[in-house]
């Protein structure tokens, strides 16, 4: 067997650096293809698709798509419910997560094995099956706002989010941080005097960056790539998010460059998340293995 | 009068003219349309106009993207959240009465008996929905084409036989001028299939379901019509005439680039092609024994079971069914309009106009899909035992399957109340 030397040094780098460019351009022309796609007309666009040219600013390039689609739809609008969606969701979400994954790993309390066994047992129930019944109690329940006390709570926000501020995959990342780290530190605090919220807030919380980056990226895909329950829950445009305003633009005639324009302005706000955390989110892989 | 009496006259004023504020009824409408510019323009203007035009009623309109439109419906009926209108998709709409979102449209029916066949939605011998348009579909081809392979023109009185589509698309694939000879839209998937190549079938003799009980599809499906048809699908695939998977950028531009000799379209995408060529013709469906057949029933409107006001819902139902209203839609969306009346108004419909064939494919080819609630089901049957077979799969196996399917489906739905 032939041995790499140190002399091969720079020679192993070349094909590592070649290989891994090789697969990050996989991922990254089809996001090369949108954006081109989105500047040039549909015609040109169809004919690209047979070349190279699909994934270069060549031909007839111009922002009409944009403008066309702002047209069609409240792209603005779209994007903004989302975020707000996604956002308010995302924080709640790591809060309240965090604090049961808390719970679970730190406080010794009767039950909470049968308790997280129950909650780990709902990552293998799929959304669809509970989609129907969430849509009737989220129909009737009561909500108190400046009109008072209203029931039912479809066309709003808080239809959107209170359903999936708790899931179990982000419980379960907490609770498997959570039980990496020593437990002597808490131990300390605790004798030091610390109440169980000193021990989450000064000492658990600090520690948990990555843990908290993973659980805010894959809880913000999600919520951002919503598209059966506020098809359900939204009747009005007010509060429609980003992939049920996608739908606008699938009429008849298709129009892609305007699709294309659509899915370039929607994917800003992910990818500026993703870069946001990528450093704390690769982190958090490498260290509990955990991968999305 | 006295100052007491200019007061008391003016607060009397002031009661009355609040309680005809208050009298008046909101009437909540979901439509299809969102995303389409030029569409919710003519909604609503027609809801614009009917809300000037008396003051018992207000109607407030709440647009939805298509694809989108049939589940939003679905959901709002379970979570008892119906608009007083909405408009429904021609053949879902017998599943939709049945299923309680609907109720009958109380219209006079007089008025709509000048209307395209496909325009009115009646289940159960009753009227639940009336379209502003219709759809029709035609093999699109040029002039030139026909010409360079020295095929005849056929017309609505005279298609093209079976036999001479077939040598039709066998001259076109000889000519080796074309990708394929046939663009039938396998690009399209959902209902494009039913609503395409179920007339195909039909004109075979065979049907999706039995019409006459609607309670089997055993021997309307799976019967020796309907094999025979199985066998001709499999064959232009085979044949390499069509294409079983298709690009869908093919299907949107391929005719207008010369990739087929014809095209199996719609009228929506008509006017595209006379852009393209100035040879455009759309011709009638072929015979393949038992007359041709087109689908029929594009989107209609209709009443919600839930409704508080169901008579100010016909009322503006009535409202809407004028043929001016007919007009701008075909205007603005290349539609079929409804009446003859409202064609003439038309730029593209009216006598000698661009598209005017299409008026006659629907009045003379259209046929209806299966008027049963199961429909929705079956229709998705009908999809997958196509797609199947245009992919190899064995034809009477693929039927038989089929047919099993669609009737534990009307049994399970204790027969769909037929």
């Amino acid at each position: 067997m032939a041995q790499i030397s140190s002399d091969n040094h720079g020679l192993r780098l070349i094909v590592r650096y070649t290989v891994l460019s090789l697969i990050a351009l996989i991922f990254i022309f089809p996001l090369v293809f949108m954006i081109m796609s989105s500047f040039k007309p549909d015609q040109q666009l169809l004919q690209d698709t047979k070349s190279f040219a699909a994934f270069l600013p060549v031909g007839d390039i111009s922002l009409n798509n944009y403008f066309d689609a702002f047209k069609r739809a409240p792209v603005g609008l779209f994007v903004l419910n989302s975020v707000i969606v996604t956002g308010v969701t995302v924080l709640l979400s790591l809060l309240v997560c965090s604090l049961a994954g808390f719970a679970f790993v730190f406080i010794d309390w009767r039950g909470r094995e049968l308790v997280l066994t129950a909650i780990l047992a709902t990552l293998i129930v799929p959304f669809e099956t509970i989609a129907i019944p969430l849509l009737l109690i989220a129909s009737k329940l009561p909500w108190i706002s400046m009109d008072g006390l209203t029931f039912g709570w479809l066309n709003s926000y808080q239809v959107q989010i209170v359903p999936f501020v708790a899931d179990g995959l982000t419980i379960f990342l907490f609770v498997q941080y959570f039980k990496d780290l020593p437990g002597e530190l808490i131990e300390a605090a605790r004798v030091e005097g610390a109440s169980w919220w000193q021990v989450y807030r000064k000492v658990v919380m600090p520690l948990a960056g990555p843990v908290l980056a993973t659980a805010a990226i894959l809880k913000f895909l999600a919520m951002y790539n919503q598209y059966l329950w506020p098809l359900m829950v939204v009747q009005e445009e007010t509060y429609r998010p980003v992939m049920v305003g996608l739908q606008y633009f699938f009429q008849l005639n298709r129009a892609w460059g305007e699709i294309m324009a659509y899915l370039s302005l929607i994917t800003v706000p992910v990818l500026a998340f993703y870069l946001f955390l990528q450093r704390a989110f690769i982190a958090s892989i490498a260290s509990t293995g955990v991968k999305g | 009068m006295n100052k007491l009496g200019l007061f008391t006259a003016a607060l009397l004023g002031t009661a009355l003219m609040s309680g005809s504020a208050f009298a008046q009824a909101t009437l909540s409408m979901w439509y299809h349309g969102a995303g389409n510019e030029v569409e919710s323009k003519i909604v609503n203007q027609i809801i614009s106009d009917f809300n000037a035009s008396q003051s018992d009623f207000k109607v407030e309109l709440q647009s939805f993207p298509q694809a989108a439109y049939n589940d939003s419906v679905t959901a709002g009926a379970l979570a008892g959240n119906l608009p007083d209108i909405l408009d429904v998709d021609g053949p879902n709409m017998p599943n939709w009465a049945w299923a309680g979102y609907m109720q009958p449209l109380k219209i006079d029916e007089s008025k709509i008996a000048s209307f395209l066949p496909g325009t009115k939605g009646t289940w159960n011998g009753q009227l639940y929905s009336v379209g502003l348009w219709d759809a029709a579909i035609s093999l699109v081809t040029r002039k030139s084409y026909l010409d360079e392979l020295g095929l005849r023109v056929p017309t609505l009185d005279q298609p093209w036989t079976k036999d001479e589509f077939m040598d039709a698309l066998a001259k076109a694939k000889a000519s080796g001028k074309f990708q394929n000879a046939l663009d039938l839209g396998t690009a399209w998937t959902g209902e494009w299939y039913p609503y395409a190549f179920s007339p195909f079938l039909q004109s075979f003799g065979g049907d999706i379901v039995d019409r006459s009980t609607y309670k089997t599809a055993e021997g309307a499906l799976n019967g020796d019509a309907a094999i025979e048809f199985g066998k001709w699908w499999q064959g232009l695939f085979t044949e390499g005439y069509a294409q079983a998977t298709q690009d869908p950028a093919d299907r949107d531009a391929g005719f207008n680039s010369g990739k087929y000799a014809f095209s199996w379209n719609g009228n929506w995408a008509a006017l595209g092609s006379l852009d393209a060529y100035d040879d455009v013709l759309f011709l009638p469906a072929p015979d393949f024994g038992n007359g041709s057949k087109i689908g029929a029933a594009s989107w209609q409107f209709g009443v919600s079971a839930k409704s508080a006001h169901p008579d100010g819902a016909a009322k503006f139902i009535d409202f809407a069914l004028q043929d001016k209203y007919l007009a701008e839609f075909s205007n603005g969306i290349g539609l079929i309009p409804a009446t003859a009346s409202a064609a003439a108004m038309t730029e593209n419909y009216k006598e000698g106009g661009k598209l005017a064939t299409f008026f006659g494919l629907s009045e003379k080819q259209a046929l209806v899909r299966p008027v049963t609630p199961g429909y929705v089901v079956q229709a998705k049957v009908f999809e997958k035992a196509l797609a199947d077979i245009a992919n190899g799969a064995d034809v009477e196996a693929t039927l038989d399957a089929a047919v099993d399917e669609i009737n534990a489906d009307i049994e399970k739905n204790g027969g769909y109340g037929h």
